[in-house]
């Protein structure tokens, strides 16, 4: 009877939190709709393991919906590409649903618990079918759900700070005026070639080899509709006072999942789909992404520098990483994709710890968490902020945690496709990372203020923990995500080659 | 005991002092006593490998892999002997003298400081053995970090923007130069390890190598070439058994001591003096030496005159490895040690006269030799040690690094050594010439600290007895060069 539902695996990762979402909407309890997503979310991974057990065996699942064929029929895909996320995916989110409730508690009125987790899930599984859909129109109608999602989530913090409502409001245009981009650029190249599966794309778009300006125009709408989804610099302006204003829980997920599940779609486009107009992917890559990628490290992280509110700074961080990410991206070989790949997963744990870590200081502070306000909170709080310390250490890059691997293989990368400048401002950007981490350390360990230290809350440093080992094993045993990177790059990179 | 099982217990063993440090927080007695016992035993470790290594044994213990070609491994080379082998002994005295003076000047939070000494001293001794680059990076972090709060201990504006700056520079450079730096190598040949003779040969684009070279003098900024010696004037706030420990042996040592490691064991001395791509390095740090003594003639601040001595001593080394002949390299390797213990017991000393007599700055010297008679009596072995004046320790290591530079046919080389060594005489010796000569009008407090008087006492003979037993530390460095 069971088997009858992983037929499906597929489809149920992503519509078994949607309906899940619709059924705890209205539950007036504060403790049940948490534990129902507990349970969804624990099927959630036993889902993505029984996929990951299925590709190892193909290699290959093509789902789809009702039966219709594609290219008529909306279909999912599950290859190497995202397997590796989709792990990481379900895994996080269970961690930090985890984490979410106490913060929830207290940071919205616990009758909203009903309405958070719904919203919550809404997200989940609408992030989750932008790594799986297959079809450019259906990622359109998961960005919006995300989207809404999000932005609710996100006005949740209004009963904290009231600019999380304008915070919200300037995403929820933004993040329309991405859509609307996005979408404009669909209905060219659904003009053109009549199909919106991504597959069937290339096969039509192969008849206009010779270049057509309406498919240019199409591909460039739809590539800067992303960007803008995606926060990449100059159009990141909706990210920093969205992650900053949301609740605590909420910046975790979207920070570590939001923008990466789109610049993982984002860089399928590119180079499953976009590839066969190689003039044009090459003029976007290395005049575009390149140089906007190289101005994000660094402005993103000299802005970094100048906040005062941690999760502002973190978020300003945030703009430099996805930077990183696309630096990688725009290479344009195995390697750059693969070191894409590597930070994607890297940075989705670190800056998930780092928020974890900073939303709990911001409950423990009752008030926004300014460097102000850390002094002495690692003597007064020991447990969460010895976490935060190794993320942070993890985030400029330093030996036996996570994020030295991905520096080590951004360098590689960078190095075979004789990069110089480049991994010189990478390697000041990430000493520029010291100044602004050290700040908040200088503040918790070495200011005049000495507490006592006080009892922390092990349903909210546990999962932190979890997070900030993770970042140290995957730092001294790096095989899986090398080996899940690598994989998404083989099968990115072999369309490149043909 | 297995060679392995020496290894890992040298280098756990500063952390369990830390530990224990912190575990008998309250007792301020036993608290301080750790110290003196890791270093104990930590010495004893370091000299049966010390002898092992002379009888060509091999200390190596891998853990696991990092990435291609790298792994978390430490292996016992016959410089990081030497190394860990100063380290480990001052550590005992350091320790003894910093009970003395911490409570003498009636320092707060000596509890974190105990603690955090002990953790840059284990990061100090992963160092020396390091068995690759990688390895020796992450412990060159650790060291850079553990001493931030020995830097900024006192928490005032001053010593908090002097812990800023430390900090930045150190840390700075290492990720900017020398990291990069470490991948270079990597991507190159595909391992990072320390081979006799080095691994770059062959493999290296010859013609880049003098830029390798830079990237790794400025990235490894413990070395404090000029233009990135900023830091140790800066972290002279901290109080003095860091300056005399850790600012004249185990950080400072530290990054003389990997940039030796790196071109004995990675670049490999041959295919330096084939390329002559370190000659360059040889005039700047020439330029470091004269400006440093310069400098260092200028300060009035006893402690500031050091720092620019040490900025001045450490170049010998770098000189010495930048000359890259056989001569050159055994002045550099022993000047690890003898500049070492002269200028723990410059520090000490300068510690014990701030503690009993609270005077930092030369010129308040006068009258104080006749009322510190044994501090003084310390202060001018160590300064003559430094100098290079025979009978001491020191005019080996001057002796060796002139004869490389002779051999190299760098006649200025050795000239300029010559005219360092009379600018030593003029800053070094003025504080004992006013101490004895000119007369004090103020009444001046003294206060006993005993335990500030005996470890320079100890180093400062040390200087002298070692001089006739040099050759016992030379074998060991005859086994780094083999060219």
């Amino acid at each position: 009877m069971f088997d009858i539902f992983l037929d499906d695996a597929p489809a149920l990762v992503v519509v078994l939190p949607l309906l899940i979402s619709a059924i705890i909407a209205f539950m007036p309890s504060k403790i049940w709709p948490w534990i129902i997503s507990i349970i969804t979310l624990l099927l959630h991974l036993f889902l993505s393991l029984h996929l990951l057990k299925e590709i190892s065996v193909s290699g290959l699942i093509i789902y789809e919906f009702g039966n219709w064929e594609p290219p008529w029929g909306i279909s999912f895909k599950i290859d190497g590409v995202n397997i590796g996320l989709q792990l990481l995916f379900s895994i996080f989110v269970l961690v930090s649903t985890f984490y979410s409730r106490k913060i929830f508690l207290n940071e919205i009125d616990y009758r909203d618990s009903g309405k958070a987790y719904s919203l919550w899930l809404l997200a989940v599984g609408s992030l989750n079918g932008i790594i799986l859909t297959n079809d450019i129109f259906n990622l359109f109608v998961f960005l919006e759900i995300s989207a809404l999602a999000s932005i609710s989530l996100i006005a949740l913090g209004a009963g904290q700070n009231r600019k999380a409502l304008l915070a919200a409001f300037n995403y929820l245009i933004i993040g329309a005026i991405g859509a609307t981009f996005y979408v404009i650029g669909v209905g060219f190249a659904y003009a053109m070639t009549g199909t919106l599966n991504m597959n069937d794309l290339v096969i039509q778009l192969a008849q206009y080899s010779d270049g057509q300006l309406a498919i240019f125009a199409g591909m460039s709408f739809m590539l800067i509709g992303l960007m803008v989804k995606a926060a990449i610099f100059p159009v990141h302006i909706w990210l920093p006072p969205a992650y900053s204003y949301a609740p605590s829980a909420v910046s975790t997920l979207l920070a570590a999942l939001a923008t990466k599940t789109i610049l993982y779609f984002f860089v399928r486009l590119l180079y499953e789909v976009f590839i066969i107009y190689p003039s044009y992917l090459r003029l976007f890559l290395d005049f575009v992404l390149y140089p906007l990628s190289l101005l994000a490290i660094f402005i993103g992280t000299v802005i970094a520098i100048y906040q005062d509110d941690i999760k502002k700074l973190l978020a300003f961080s945030s703009i430099a990483q996805i930077g990183y990410i696309t630096l990688a991206f725009s290479l344009k070989d195995h390697s750059g994709v693969a070191s894409g790949f590597v930070h994607i997963f890297n940075h989705a744990l670190i800056k998930g710890g780092l928020f974890m870590a900073v939303g709990y200081f911001a409950i423990l502070y009752k008030d926004r968490v300014t460097l102000n306000s850390l002094k002495g909170f690692g003597y007064k709080y020991p447990i969460t902020s010895f976490a935060l310390l190794i993320c942070g250490l993890s985030l400029i890059g330093l030996p036996l945690t996570n994020g030295f691997i991905s520096k080590l293989y951004l360098f590689q990368a960078l190095y075979t496709n004789q990069m110089y400048l480049s991994i010189a401002l990478v390697a000041v950007s990430s000493a520029l990372a010291v100044v602004y981490f050290w700040k908040i350390v200088e503040q918790m360990w070495f200011s005049e203020i000495k507490f006592k230290s006080e009892k922390e809350d092990a349903y909210i440093y546990l999962p932190i923990w979890i997070v900030t080992i993770s970042i140290i094993v995957f730092g001294i045993y790096s095989t899986p995500i090398i080996e899940f990177s690598n994989l998404s790059a083989d099968y990115l990179i072999s369309g490149y080659q043909n | 005991m297995s060679n392995s099982f020496l290894i890992i217990l040298g280098i756990i063993i500063p952390l369990f002092a830390a530990l224990f440090s912190y575990v008998c927080r309250y007792n301020n007695n036993l608290r301080d006593s750790f110290g003196i016992i890791g270093g104990l035993i930590t010495f004893v470790i370091s000299l049966k490998i010390f002898h092992g290594i002379q009888n060509n044994e091999v200390y190596q213990i891998t853990f696991f892999t990092l990435f291609d070609g790298v792994d978390f491994a430490f292996k016992v080379s016959a410089l990081g002997s030497i190394f860990s082998l100063v380290a480990s002994s001052l550590w005992i005295l350091a320790s003894i003298y910093t009970i003395g003076y911490m409570r003498g000047a009636g320092e707060k939070n000596q509890t974190r400081f105990v603690i955090f000494y002990s953790i840059a001293i284990h990061a100090a001794l992963a160092i020396a053995w390091s068995g690759n680059l990688l390895v020796l990076f992450i412990f060159y972090e650790i060291l850079t970090f553990s001493t931030f709060p020995l830097v900024g201990h006192k928490q005032n504006a001053e010593s908090q923007s002097a812990g800023r700056l430390y900090l930045s520079i150190l840390v700075g450079t290492s990720l900017i130069f020398f990291l990069p730096a470490i991948f270079w190598i990597w991507l190159k040949t595909g391992t990072l390890d320390f081979q006799d003779g080095g691994i770059l040969m062959n493999k290296f684009p010859a013609e880049y190598l003098s830029f390798l070279i830079a990237m790794l003098v400025f990235g490894i900024g413990k070395a404090a070439i000029m233009p990135i010696h900023r830091w140790l004037p800066a972290a002279m706030v901290a109080p003095t058994p860091v300056s005399a420990l850790l600012h004249a042996v185990a950080v400072v040592k530290a990054g003389v001591f990997s940039f030796l490691v790196v071109v004995v064991y990675i670049v490999g001395p041959d295919f330096l003096l084939q390329t002559k791509s370190s000659d360059w390095l040889v005039w700047l740090a020439c330029f470091t030496i004269m400006a440093s003594s310069i400098i260092a003639i200028t300060k009035d601040d006893l402690k500031a005159r050091l720092a620019y001595s040490t900025i001045s001593q450490l170049s010998y080394i770098i000189l010495g490895a930048a000359l890259a002949s056989s001569l050159a390299l055994k002045g550099a390797s022993f000047h690890i040690i003898t500049h070492a213990l002269g200028k723990i017991t410059l520090f000490f000393c300068a510690g014990a006269i701030y503690v009993t007599a609270h005077i930092k700055k030369v010129s308040d010297l006068k009258g104080m030799g006749y009322k510190l008679p044994l501090i003084f009596f310390a202060y001018t072995l160590g300064a003559l040690s430094i100098i290079g004046v025979p009978p001491f320790i020191g005019s080996w290591s001057k002796f060796y690094l002139i004869m490389g530079s002779i051999e190299r046919e760098f006649i200025i080389v050795a000239i300029i050594l010559g005219i360092s060594s009379l600018l030593n005489i003029y800053y070094l010796l003025q504080p004992v010439v006013i101490g004895f000569t000119q007369n004090s009008k103020k009444e001046i407090k003294l206060i006993k600290a005993p335990l500030t008087v005996w470890p320079p006492l100890i180093t400062g003979l040390g200087c002298f007895v070692f001089f006739f037993y040099a050759n016992y530390f030379l074998n060991n460095i005859s086994g780094v060069i083999v060219n």
